[in-house]
């Protein structure tokens, strides 16, 4: 049985040192992450001596707006460029093999399952953060009942929000302004998106190219009004108490709308790599899975942002 | 496509850079059973420790409750489930459904790498402060805060997070990958409803993986910008809600007692079917039964939660979808026992090793639909009664699961057989001692002691020092294993083709043992 000619249209791939690589970045990656946001020694800004001591007390404090800065971050950088060598090498790696044609009709069915499962632990992941918001929501009525006795700060937190009253005195972001340009923003690339699609598929790749361009150029676009939206409400953040450490509001909207640019961000560049693959002429009308693939997950990105803007802006704003 | 599928890349391409799913396979059973051993020695330590009341090995009680918690971390994301899914799933679901390999090799190959990532973490925080009281993170595996965020201010749990957030990762692209190979390669005239049993448990336990571990990455992100940024969702004073991680947590968590128990039901059912030389009983049944424990199991997560304050109605829900949870075990457990109803029985290593998995299994699951009663739970909550019972289900369900699979394949993935005394010393040391570590803990639990304590109070003495003994038989279990295992090695007795003979009869068996590098290189078809 060994020895036979292949048979069958399955992806049987050589040795890879992706993964391997992959994993080692993880490693310093993660590294990087303690390092920058925990430190390995304590806080101790007086005594800054010594290598391991600059690389691992605890970082800077971004947040509190504090700055004990120290190296942490070098391990986070290192391990964030060393995830991405390996990515490009490993796309770059699948891209030609699509290229020359190791992906048959059995295996782009395969790819296609993975991107679905891909998108659906994505929406789990998404599920939490909602999950969090809405519990919170709902019932935070409730925790203004909660025994101070045997909640440590329940009470304090119900008083200072007036959660015994009617109406929530919570400070939000106004939903009508850059959200709103946000929502459309993304809106519209989710048509030009679906445009450059219907080009390619009618071979017209111009328009496709055009389409592309103007998609991951709304992403981008996304995330600068996002990062202004997050600068304006930095600069405030004293004067009305909305920042990702005032109150569980604030923690939620940061971390789910946060969480969700990165993932902008992502879909973004999976854009923009496509459109460097179909401007260097891979892409066929017939097969183009990574474009589709794209697309999916910008769709995705798309309706997230569509749950966010509904209920952690308007209508948490209503009250 | 090139035509050179049977040469072997050289070591380093072989085993670091590798695409080949045995190979993979391979490497996640040794992953498994090396920090197995690190696991196994926390916890025999933590029973030395509980040998007798007042300090016997720590000095620092901090330190007990983070080898408590290292354990239960290690036990099961790196033995357990990389042992049952990664190993035997990699190794034999692409044989078993007739495919050359997995979907995505590579993906697969990553899967792999950032196990080794997780483990570095995990062990680096042992090492690092954790809090005021010493190095490391003691909070128990379930990471309830406000312990894991303002009670351990140290970056030891920090690591802990980043290794989960690792393990997590790996666990989801492999589950991508069992689905897609399931779906998308089974050999022609392979229909769902002819597949092999353990391919269906690897499937529904990969939905699970896919669609519980990302709760997980979002609650793990919590705390640790709980913990670093000052966010305020499990923070009272910020208006989060410390019961808010429990319920994230558990829906993960529950899904996962069955992701590690549910692939150790489909290597159990192909041992009873080979060894009782019938085909197993109620095939579909089985099938849609682990279905349905699937689905259910991700309604139920509040049943471990039953003292936290929640409403009775809430309760009463938990409760009943709780025990309807027993009724596709019960088909289960019944189905096997009717599989070897008037079957030709032989009692092989890996059959004693099933038939003890279906008897401690039973007990597991008769305190757990015991447990499943909030009253009940009320009285006997966070006491050794619950320790013994998920022992039960997983040290000697999903373990024995592990070991039935391992005797039963070894030949198959080595080439060689192993020594039958030798093995058969390792299940009845193994068996007798880890029912001597377990079996009293109920009664030490009905009495009242609590779990995650360095000390306790002299009434419970008795029961305690029996639990001790039983550790050191198990330990001598251990190394029964480890010397058959370096004895089959050794002697290099060759393997046939099907050493079970008639009953084993899936794919697996039709090819040589150990495999080729790739095989099927023509499909086979199934009739």
């Amino acid at each position: 049985m060994a020895d036979h000619a292949v048979e069958h249209d399955y992806h049987l791939l050589p040795p890879s040192p992706w993964p391997f690589l992959a994993g080692l970045a993880c490693t310093v990656w993660g590294v990087g992450m303690v390092a920058f946001f925990a430190g390995l020694y304590p806080r101790n800004a007086a005594d800054p001596n010594g290598l391991m001591e600059f690389l691992f007390s605890r970082g800077m404090d971004m947040f509190g707006a504090e700055k004990v800065s120290n190296g942490g971050w070098i391990f986070l950088a290192l391990g964030c460029i060393f995830a991405t060598i390996v990515m490009i090498g490993w796309w770059r790696d699948v891209a030609k093999e699509g290229n020359t044609g190791d992906h048959t009709p059995v295996v782009q069915i395969g790819l296609r399952y993975g991107m679905i499962m891909f998108i659906m632990q994505e929406v789990m992941f998404f599920v939490g953060w909602f999950w969090m918001f809405f519990e919170f929501v709902l019932f935070r009525k409730e925790r203004a009942n909660w025994n101070p006795d045997v909640l440590e700060g329940a009470s304090a937190y119900a008083d200072s929000y007036g959660l015994n009253a009617a109406g929530n005195q919570f400070s939000t972001i106004g939903a009508w302004n850059l959200p709103l340009l946000n929502t459309l923003v993304l809106l519209l690339s989710g048509t030009t998106v679906t445009w450059a699609h219907h080009a390619l598929i009618k071979n017209d790749r111009k328009s496709a190219s055009t389409g592309l361009v103007l998609t991951f150029l709304l992403g981008f676009i996304f995330i600068f009004l996002q990062g202004l939206e997050y600068k304006e409400a930095f600069h405030e953040r004293l004067a009305n108490g909305f920042w990702l450490d005032s109150n569980i509001y604030g923690s939620t909207f940061f971390l789910a709308t946060g969480f969700h640019g990165l993932h902008v961000l992502i879909g973004a560049i999976f854009l923009f790599s496509i459109w460097l693959r179909l401007i260097k002429g891979s892409m066929t009308p017939k097969q183009h899975f990574g474009f589709e693939a794209a697309a999916w997950y910008w769709h995705f990105v798309d309706v997230v942002w569509l749950f966010l803007f509904t209920f952690v802006y308007v209508v948490f704003a209503m009250g | 496509m090139s035509n050179s599928h049977d040469h072997k890349p050289g070591f380093f391409a072989r085993w670091f850079f590798s695409t080949n799913h045995k190979d993979i396979g391979t490497l996640y059973l040794i992953f498994g059973i090396l920090s197995g051993l690190i696991g196994g020695y926390l916890s025999f330590m933590m029973r030395l420790e509980l040998m007798e009341p007042g300090f016997q090995v720590f000095d620092n009680p901090h330190t007990f409750n983070m080898y408590v918690s290292m354990h239960g971390l290690l036990m099961i994301f790196f033995l357990v489930m990389p042992a049952l899914i990664g190993g035997f799933g990699n190794w034999f679901v692409p044989l078993m459904i007739g495919a050359p390999d997995m979907a995505f090799p590579r993906l697969n190959n990553l899967s792999f790498w950032l196990l080794p990532t997780a483990l570095i973490c995990l062990l680096i925080s042992m090492f690092i402060p954790g809090n005021p009281s010493g190095d490391g993170f003691a909070g128990s595996w379930v990471m309830y805060p406000p312990l894991s965020t303002s009670g351990h201010s140290g970056p030891a749990f920090d690591f802990v997070i980043i290794g989960l957030l690792a393990a997590g990762f790996s666990s989801i692209f492999g589950a991508i990958n069992f689905i897609t190979t399931i779906f998308n390669m089974r050999a022609p005239g392979m229909t769902m409803h002819k597949m092999p049993l353990f391919a269906w448990s690897v499937l529904v336990t990969a939905w699970l993986l896919l669609l519980a571990l990302p709760v997980l990455a979002a609650a793990l992100f919590m705390l640790f910008f709980d913990r670093n940024a000052g966010t305020g969702f499990f923070d009272a004073a910020k208006g989060g809600d410390p019961e808010m991680f429990q319920h994230l947590f558990w829906f993960f968590g529950h899904p996962e007692v069955y992701i590690m128990v549910l692939p150790a039901f489909g290597i159990i059912s192909h041992i009873i079917s080979t060894f009782s030389r019938k085909p197993i009983f109620g095939y579909l049944g089985m099938a849609y039964a682990m279905v349905s424990i699937g689905v259910v199991g991700f309604i139920v997560w509040a049943h471990h939660m039953y003292t936290v304050g929640m409403d009775v109605d809430l309760k009463a829900y938990f409760l009943a979808a709780t025990l309807i949870i027993a009724v596709p075990t019960g088909i289960k457990i019944f189905s096997w026992l009717a599989t070897m109803w008037g079957g030709s029985l032989s009692f092989s290593i890996p059959m004693q090793w099933a038939l003890a998995f279906i008897f401690l299994f039973v007990v597991g699951g008769v305190t757990g639909v015991a447990l499943a009663n909030a009253g009940y739970d009320a009285a006997v909550h966070d006491t050794y009664f619950v320790v013994a019972h998920f022992h039960y289900v997983l040290s000697m369900g999903a373990v024995f699961g592990i070991f039935a699979g391992f005797t039963y394949w070894f030949g198959k993935m080595s080439g060689y057989l192993y020594n039958k005394y030798l093995a058969a010393a390792h299940f009845w040391f193994f068996f007798i001692g880890v029912n001597l570590v377990f079996f009293p803990q109920h009664f030490l639990g009905m009495q009242g002691m609590p779990r995650r304590y360095v000390d306790y109070p002299a009434e419970f003495a008795f029961y305690n020092k029996i639990s001790t003994l039983g550790a050191m038989v198990t330990l001598v279990g251990v190394l029964f294993f480890l010397l058959w295992l370096a004895e089959a090695f050794i002697v290099k007795r060759k393997a046939a083709d099907n050493y079970w003979g008639e009953g084993a009869n899936t794919l697996e068996w039709t090819l040589p043992s150990p495999p080729p590098f790739h095989q099927f290189n023509t499909l086979p078809r199934i009739k």
